[in-house]
């Protein structure tokens, strides 16, 4: 039972006023999706599981991840990926650059290369490697970002409204390739969305927020 | 390790580096004024310092100087800037007007002043080129232009420089203003696009860049260098008279000047508290300008009117640089004769030498203010970033106040205590000096853009286990290159132009460019300004020619920072 992401009894409030409660435990492999309109502090709740807070907003209850209570752990120390709407490549490395940023440290240069190049081929991105992120197609772009996220070995996914600036034709394909990487590592996934198909894609617990 | 102890603490330091001096110099001003300097062995209180002060014949004079320069340097460069905002914003004119001024805000006062004293001189090259064809003069006509009683040359120096510095910080508030469509909107409701605009944004753009005006205000008021060129010399304005008591080997003279001083500082906080009661007669009046519902019949001819002034701004400027060049490489050059008879290497043969020295020491104290200026700066806002404080508006005024309070109203106190403490003049204090005019421009420069950094990026790298240093080092410093580069640029160019506290504080030890050019204004020797003045222009440009250069190179192939 100790695998998976755990919110327990969470309650964000800003200067006073409740916000939101989340209890729930997301099982490895499983997604929970959070719905609600936007401003009912969906992506506060990521904010709290990342530790990025902002300082006026309020929270009590306890964040567990594969059995570590992370409530407190410095940000960088949690093993929680998150994507955003945006793919945030960092604009000053290469694609490749983006990607050893996220994969762990270890390794000789020759093997953290050919990682590399193993993720850029496992998302169709065979030989991208020295391509500024600037010059690449949205698509690419949220693949990159996919799997830098998942070289940085996870123990958790956290996802922001992560499709919706994506047209409809690559939604759908991004959309697929996220949540079946994260089933094949088995990953609990927190994804909030304002959208009901992306809900349903996911196909996990919905809890609805607000209204 | 302990930079986690060491960085909060940063604020704090910075603070101290930048309002220490200030308040330090400031009650090395007060003591001797009121008779007390053990060193020369006064002991007070006493008036005479201020009685010997009100009894100096040119004392109402050399007042008036300082608040007639500082009132219509201020409002003239201001209006300039508003109406040419006003009338062109968004144009063409407009941008081409933009693209000239901005980089004319890094030419040093001095220089610009050597430059637009070198064009309209009865010398000047404007009279040269003019005569004797137009004007029928085959010697120079015997005027007072430059360094006239009234000031008037010194004035218009002041607002040359001050108009570019107006124009970049009204562009910056632009942006937060929706003036676009303000603007639209009261065209579409029949308002001219002066008149419009003035109705409209003024007040919002007004609110924003109220506290450069004051810095704008009370520099013109206490400005010696431009002061030293330009200003008149029976009597000199009153900061410029300070400083000469300051230089008297009678140490008695300082307790005049340390009397003169707060003089100057009582002078700087009436003009601007009648400032800010002019504001409000402004406001009053604007408000019922706009409720008459007038329209604006005159836009067209303020607009072009205000597009002249803003060129010839630009252009005293940059045709005061080419008047230096010429100077710096002239041979014979007889009046009326338009240009010199030949052009030579011999003046930089003979001032390059000691140019080059001069260089040295002001690269050297240069760049080490705007190192630590720029250290202590992202030291500032990274704590800020971390740990979630934010500054009110009162402590944005902080930043302001260093360069609030005149240069002359604490330099001279300064000085004084250093010496009654038995501490050395030099190098170190002149840098320590530097920082506390420089902390606030690198600091205004790279605030918006570090703030204005997408955190998300931050939250992303941290998911990626980066720590905190880390996403600073390898994520949010080398996106921001060119911003940080840009603000090392400012600061190296504040430190570059200043005179009084490399004088002072340096004790007359450390030879800067500007201190060496300024030297060189009793004597009159052209080539020597012409040389020193260049070379003083080229260690604030240059910098800037730089942070525009290498984050170009650096990130040649990266899109994503082409424009940020």
């Amino acid at each position: 039972m100790d695998k998976g992401l755990a919110l327990r009894d969470v309650t964000i409030t800003k200067e006073g006023a409740p916000l939101l409660s989340v209890n729930h435990d997301i099982a490895p492999g499983e997604v929970l999706t959070v719905m609600g309109p936007s401003g009912v502090g969906k992506s506060t709740l990521l904010a709290f599981i990342t530790g990025t807070l902002a300082p006026d907003f309020m929270a009590t209850g306890e964040v567990w991840l594969d059995g570590h209570n992370i409530t407190h752990a410095a940000s960088h120390q949690r093993r929680v990926g998150i994507l955003f709407q945006d793919d945030l490549l960092f604009p000053h490395l290469s694609v490749g650059a983006n990607l050893a940023f996220g994969l762990q440290p270890g390794g000789s240069a020759a093997q953290r290369k050919a990682k590399i190049a193993e993720a850029l081929d496992e998302v169709g991105l065979s030989g991208f490697a020295d391509r500024d992120p600037a010059t690449l197609s949205g698509g690419q772009k949220a693949r990159v970002a996919l799997m830098r996220m998942l070289l940085s070995e996870p123990c958790g996914l956290l996802l922001d409204e992560p499709f919706s600036r994506l047209d409809a034709a690559l939604r759908a394909q991004v959309r697929d390739m996220v949540f079946d990487r994260a089933k094949v590592r088995q990953l609990p996934v927190l994804m909030v969305t304002h959208d009901a198909d992306d809900a349903q894609a996911a196909g996990g617990v919905i809890v609805t927020l607000g209204g | 390790m302990n930079r986690r102890r060491f960085l909060p603490l940063l604020p704090i330091l910075t603070l101290l580096a930048m309002l220490g001096p200030v308040a330090a110099g400031l009650w090395g001003t007060l003591l001797p004024a009121f008779g007390h300097l053990p060193a020369a062995g006064l002991t007070g209180p006493s008036l005479a310092p201020f009685r010997d002060l009100f009894d100096w014949a040119g004392l109402p004079r050399a007042m008036f100087l300082s608040i007639s320069t500082g009132l219509l340097a201020t409002s003239i460069s201001l209006a300039i800037v508003m109406l040419v905002t006003a009338g062109w914003s968004g144009t063409k004119p407009f941008r081409a007007l933009e693209r000239l001024l901005s980089p004319l805000l890094s030419v040093p006062h001095a220089a610009a002043a050597f430059g637009l004293a070198f064009l309209i001189a009865p010398s000047g090259w404007i009279s040269r080129l003019l005569s004797p064809g137009v004007t029928g003069w085959d010697r120079p006509p015997d005027l007072l232009i430059v360094q006239d009683t009234w000031g008037l040359t010194m004035t218009a120096g002041l607002i040359v420089k001050e108009v570019p510095f107006l124009l970049l910080i009204t562009l910056a508030a632009l942006g937060q203003a929706d003036a676009q469509r303000s603007v639209a909107i009261s065209q579409a409701l029949g308002y001219g696009r002066v008149t419009g605009w003035l109705k409209t944004v003024f007040p919002r753009v007004y609110a924003q860049i109220r506290p450069p005006i004051y810095v704008v205000l009370a520099y013109s008021m206490s400005v010696v260098d431009v002061a030293v060129i330009l200003g008149p010399n029976t009597p000199p304005s009153l900061s410029v008279q300070i400083v000469k008591w300051m230089s008297d080997p009678d140490l008695a003279m300082r307790l005049e000047a340390a009397a003169g001083a707060l003089l100057q500082l009582g002078l700087v906080i009436g003009a601007l508290v009648f400032w800010r009661f002019g504001e409000y007669v402004v406001a009053r009046l604007g408000a019922r300008w706009i409720a008459s519902g007038a329209r604006g019949k005159a836009d067209g001819v303020v607009a072009v009117g205000a597009l002249i002034a803003g060129t010839l701004c630009a252009l005293s400027v940059l045709l005061g640089l080419v008047v230096l060049t010429i100077w710096s490489f002239a041979g014979f050059w007889g009046f009326p004769d338009a240009f010199p008879d030949a052009f030579t290497w011999r003046n930089w043969m003979r001032f390059g030498p000691g140019t080059l020295d001069a260089l040295g020491e002001t690269a050297l104290i240069a760049v080490t203010v705007a190192l630590a200026a720029l250290i202590l700066t992202i030291g500032c806002l990274e704590a800020e970033y971390r740990y979630g404080l934010s500054f009110s508006q009162r402590a944005v005024w902080l930043l302001y106040l260093p360069l609030l309070i005149p240069q002359t109203a604490f330099l001279p106190g300064l000085q004084t205590l250093m010496l009654s403490l038995g501490a050395d003049v030099g190098r170190i204090p002149v840098i320590l000096a530097h920082l506390v005019f420089v902390l606030p421009y690198v600091f205004l420069s790279l605030a918006d853009p570090f703030r204005a950094w997408d955190t998300r990026m931050g939250t992303i790298a941290a998911a990626l286990r980066a720590s905190p240093n880390g996403v600073l080092w390898r994520v949010r410093l080398p996106m921001l290159l060119r911003p940080i580069l840009t603000a090392l640029a400012v600061g190296l160019a504040v430190s570059v132009g200043q005179y009084l506290a490399t004088l002072l504080i340096g004790g007359g030890r450390v030879a800067t460019l500007t201190t060496e050019a300024v030297a060189l204004a009793s004597g009159g020797d052209r080539r020597a300004i012409g040389v020193y003045g260049l070379m003083q222009t080229g260690a604030a440009l240059v910098p800037f020619a730089l942070a525009l250069l290498i984050p170009a190179v650096v990130w040649r192939n990266r899109k994503g920072l082409r424009h940020g």
